[in-house]
């Protein structure tokens, strides 16, 4: 740094800090995940209306009012007023009603368990017609196992899906509770054992993007992260056609394998998945 | 046989690898050892059996609970700048200081530390203290149960304690959610120490809650009804009343969860017809009026502390009362905010999240009494008020954040991460510890008999207010940038800075707490300066502040008659001429050594149970019944303070009076 001046550096250090990183959750590259950031944005300056004044007036009223202040009022049996009590009850009482409403409808519509085709939002219209692409996940001790029925091939580590199409996540877990979460692409879920939760997704933008375990699992669980790539239907396309060339299948018995605890595990990719895989796993029939 | 005495027991348990567990091993028993020997040195063994373990007076062992309390906020505190060091440095190649295998104890053991043995004795003991005093009573309803609720509650602290040093504690998060807390995925002893840890001092929090409501309901001084009560002890009662009915959920939770880890069921398993989120429901019908059991006690205290040093009524004490009745109904509703990310549908994520919302309206509405108590007032900016202030401008921050994540679709992408973190810590230091400092510095003269020195204690607060915003601020920053909790090592080196902030916060309450025990130290040096002959040095409003400082064994040698709320100020008005003579016998409670002999015998049966040595188990199991059959044989269980005693009693207090003024 050129700036010498140790107090400008470090006055201008919140800026660098503000400006530098990246607020995924309140900027993300998905439809689903942007209303939700855009919604967080919108409680939050509703609940202002009523915070600011409080604050406002918690440190006019302990400035004010100090004991050494004599000129100001004091009223020692001044303890009711019908008028502000109905004031004090019915002003976070409003907020709370228009928060509620808020609250009713969004996460009406952002269940994740709502197919995207109902999504009106104007972000996803260019999805709604496109047939979604099925990805069934699932966590392992400690890592990420991802299979594309309708593709007939899985990875590890590595979850690719192409941009502006409705992807549908069916979600559990092998062992214990974790939770599936890419926060550029929408809000998470758990998985479970024995246990199926759904997730129903778009990336719009192109990119690389980070997804992790957002649930304590285990020793291994600082590492159980994952990247996600948002790319072209065509891009898309040749990766399926590259994983079915060059990896090897993935049989209940290489599964058996895979799920033994290991961490910060490769990328694998595998050309072939046994089509009851999924179900064996989500039926718990898969115990080593 | 060697299996039925020693279990799983053995030297491997010790952890002689472990440098930092075995120089603070080392630190506690020269500590220890040296505690000892200061006590056989001045004689001390004798007065504190009579005095303190064995005691049933109520002032004494809410004095005992706090002192835990302070005690174990230096354990949990040492486990959080642990880990915020771990935070700052565990980056890129760098792995910091503590492999998953300790740092998940320590995350662990610092939530259920803070809560379970910090918290939740700092609050008990408040109580305690306070209550009998506020309502005009010579003790609570039951004394010897709350002399055996302590020490069930200090049990459960050494359990806990022991982990460190003999095996190690649970790698789970602080509710130990199955199925990694089954003897599956967690077959070693951690998880055993947490279950038996939190079962004892379970027994003693919901006894202690039983005893508080009885009192509350049955031994009121005549003439204050309900609505005359003060709202400390309207809090208190809510409070108790919140342990009594979640408690029990509690035990039965884990109680299962044991079955499954000794006994082989599946309620909680995989297969087998087992349900996790069954305990995820049920440990959260405990775990929300939880942190309302530790919040309503704390808005009582800054209750009495606003219209004290206010010098003025509390304002809206109907509305105050009701918003409080409210939230303890309320709590019930909601528990489901902490899994909405678990699948529900979303109308049952709506009702709850709407629920959860409700609850900010009688919060709110109690911000705002406290602001117009202010509001006319003549405000004394003694140190307990400077934690009002504090209280307030923290905790409303603290409670917006707490109503965004009642949002569902805001939580799916806040929920477990660094936002949440930041937020439950907001609302508990900025609420329950700001009050719980605001209290114990508002009520000591009262327990002491001198004020708490002013320069350390302002010192403490700013250090603890500055530094709760430098360490908390930026977990909100990471957690809007997705960061989640839990993590011991990081990839993205842009991270880093806001992990450094944090942990200067952090050194920062490291200060604050310093201060606080600097304050004591100089207090206790200079207490002759700070000496409070009045009994009331901060012109308080409740029947506490009648009494002496410290109060008699028998609190009042009348009992007071109430005639308004704010009883004392209002004999004030009037007044009032203290009582110097035609004193009675007062009848009290005797002194027993039951309830520590029962409470460690179940201390040695729980680290029995947890090193399966199934034959100490028994043998602690049938010497504990044997003891509580021989306490019910025990008639000598109260004595009369003679008339001649109280009278002397008094006439020194009227000397001491008559002398200050």
């Amino acid at each position: 740094m050129r700036n010498r001046n140790p107090l400008r550096a470090l006055l201008l250090l919140p800026c660098a800090l503000l400006s530098g990183c990246d607020w995924v959750v309140l900027h993300p590259f998905g439809a689903i995940a942007k209303q939700q950031g855009h919604l967080i944005v919108v409680s939050t300056i509703l609940m202002l209306l009523i915070v600011v004044p409080v604050l406002a007036m918690t440190l006019t009223f302990a400035w004010r009012y100090r004991a050494s202040n004599t000129k100001a009022i004091y009223r020692p049996d001044w303890d009711h007023s019908t008028s502000l009590e109905l004031l004090i009850w019915s002003a976070p009482l409003l907020i709370i009603i228009a928060l509620g409403a808020v609250t009713w409808i969004t996460t009406h519509t952002l269940d994740p368990y709502r197919p995207l085709e109902a999504l009106k939002a104007p972000a996803a219209d260019a999805a709604a017609c496109a047939t979604p692409l099925v990805v069934e996940v699932v966590a392992l001790d400690w890592k990420w196992l991802f299979i594309y029925p309708e593709q007939g091939i899985a990875s590890v580590n590595e979850l690719v899906a192409p941009v502006n199409v409705p992807i549908r996540f069916k979600i559990t877990s092998s062992s214990v509770m974790n939770s599936f979460y890419i926060p550029a692409l929408a809000g998470q879920i758990y998985a479970m054992p024995g246990m199926q939760t759904e997730l129903n997704a778009v990336i719009n933008h192109a990119g690389t993007y980070e997804g992790f375990s957002a649930n304590y699992s285990g020793a291994g669980f600082s590492g159980m992260h994952f990247k996600f790539y948002g790319m072209s239907q065509a891009d898309f396309d040749g990766w399926v056609r590259n994983t079915r060339d060059d990896g090897g299948t993935l049989a209940k018995a290489d599964y058996r394998r895979l799920a033994q605890p290991s961490e910060r595990e490769p990328v694998h990719r595998y050309a072939g998945v046994d089509p009851d895989l999924y179900a064996a796993i989500l039926n718990q029939a898969m115990h080593p | 046989m060697r299996e039925l005495v020693f279990g799983r027991l053995s030297w491997d348990a010790i952890p002689f690898h472990e440098p930092i567990l075995l120089g603070t091993f080392i630190a506690v028993a020269i500590g220890g050892v040296a505690l000892l020997a200061l006590i056989t040195y001045y004689r001390f063994w004798g007065s504190l059996w009579r005095d303190w373990i064995t005691s049933i007076d109520h002032k004494k062992i809410g004095i005992m609970y706090v002192i835990l309390g302070l005690v174990m906020l230096l354990r949990g505190f040492s486990d959080a700048i642990m880990m915020r060091a771990q935070q700052a440095m565990s980056f890129g190649d760098s792995t910091g200081f503590l492999p998953p295998h300790h740092y998940d104890q320590v995350f662990t053991a610092h939530g259920v530390i803070m809560i379970f043995f910090v918290a939740m004795p700092l609050v008990t003991g408040l109580m305690n203290f306070v209550v009998p005093l506020q309502i005009g009573a010579r003790d609570v309803a039951f004394p010897f149960l709350n002399n055996f609720s302590f020490w069930m509650t200090a049990s459960g602290a050494a359990l806990v304690m022991m982990s460190l040093f003999v095996g190690e504690f649970a790698r789970t998060g602080w509710l130990a959610y199955p199925p990694l807390s089954g003897v599956m995925f967690s077959p070693d002893v951690g998880v055993d120490y947490y279950i038996w840890s939190l079962q004892i001092a379970g027994v003693g929090t919901l006894l202690s809650g039983i005893n508080l409501i009885v009192t509350i309901v049955k031994m009121r001084a005549p003439g204050m009804t309900l609505m005359k009560m003060p709202v400390f002890t309207w809090t208190a009662l809510c409070t108790n009343v919140l342990i009594v009915a979640a408690f029990p959920v509690l035990t039965a939770v884990l109680a299962l969860l044991s079955l499954d880890r000794y006994a082989g069921t599946n309620f909680f398993t995989n297969t087998l017809g087992g349900n996790a989120m069954m305990y995820v429901n049920l440990i959260w019908i405990w775990g929300h009026p939880e942190v309302y059991i530790l919040i309503l006690p704390a808005f009582g205290v800054f209750s009495e502390i606003v219209a004290t040093f206010a010098g003025k009524r509390l304002f809206g004490y109907a509305s105050m009362v009701y918003a409080t009745v409210v939230i303890t109904i309320l709590s019930y509703l909601v528990w489901l905010h902490h899994f909405f990310t678990m699948g529900s549908g979303a109308s049952v994520n709506s009702f709850f999240g709407i629920t959860t919302m409700i609850i900010s309206i009688p919060t709110g509405a109690k911000i705002f009494n406290w602001l117009f108590t202010m509001y006319h007032g003549r405000i004394r900016f003694e140190l307990p008020m400077m934690w009002t202030v504090g209280f307030i401008c923290t905790f409303t921050i603290g409670g917006m954040t707490g109503v965004l994540l009642a949002v569902p679709p805001a939580d799916f992408v806040l929920h477990n991460s660094l936002f949440l973190v930041a937020h439950f810590h907001n609302v508990i230091i900025g609420g329950v510890v700001f009050g719980m400092f605001a209290g114990i510095t508002y009520w000591f003269p009262k327990a002491f008999g001198f004020r708490l020195d002013p320069f350390w204690g302002k010192c403490s607060f700013w250090f603890w207010l500055v530094g709760f915003w430098f360490a908390f601020a930026p977990l909100y920053v990471l957690g809007l940038m997705g960061v989640t909790r839990r993590l011991s090592h990081f990839d993205d080196p842009g991270l880093q800075i806001w992990f450094e902030i944090a942990a200067f916060g952090a050194a920062l309450i490291f200060l604050g707490i310093s201060c606080f025990i600097v304050q004591i130290i100089v207090s206790i040096r200079h207490r002759a300066q700070l000496r409070d002959i009045t009994g009331d040095p901060w012109d308080g409003r409740t029947l506490e502040w009648s009494t002496s400082s410290p109060p008699p064994p028998y609190n009042f040698a009348f009992t007071p008659v109430v005639h308004d709320n704010d009883a004392w100020s209002d004999m004030k008005n009037h007044h009032y001429s203290r009582p110097v003579e035609g004193f009675i016998p007062i009848h009290m409670p005797s002194n027993t050594g039951a309830g520590f002999i029962i409470a460690m015998l179940s201390a040695v049966c729980g680290f029995s149970l947890i090193w399966h040595m199934w034959l100490p188990a028994a043998g602690a199991f049938a010497a504990m019944l044997i003891a509580i059959i021989v306490h019910s044989f025990n008639y000598d269980r109260d004595y009369h303070v003679p008339a001649e005693e109280v009278l002397h009693v008094e006439a020194a207090r009227t000397l001491s009076l008559s002398g200050q003024s």
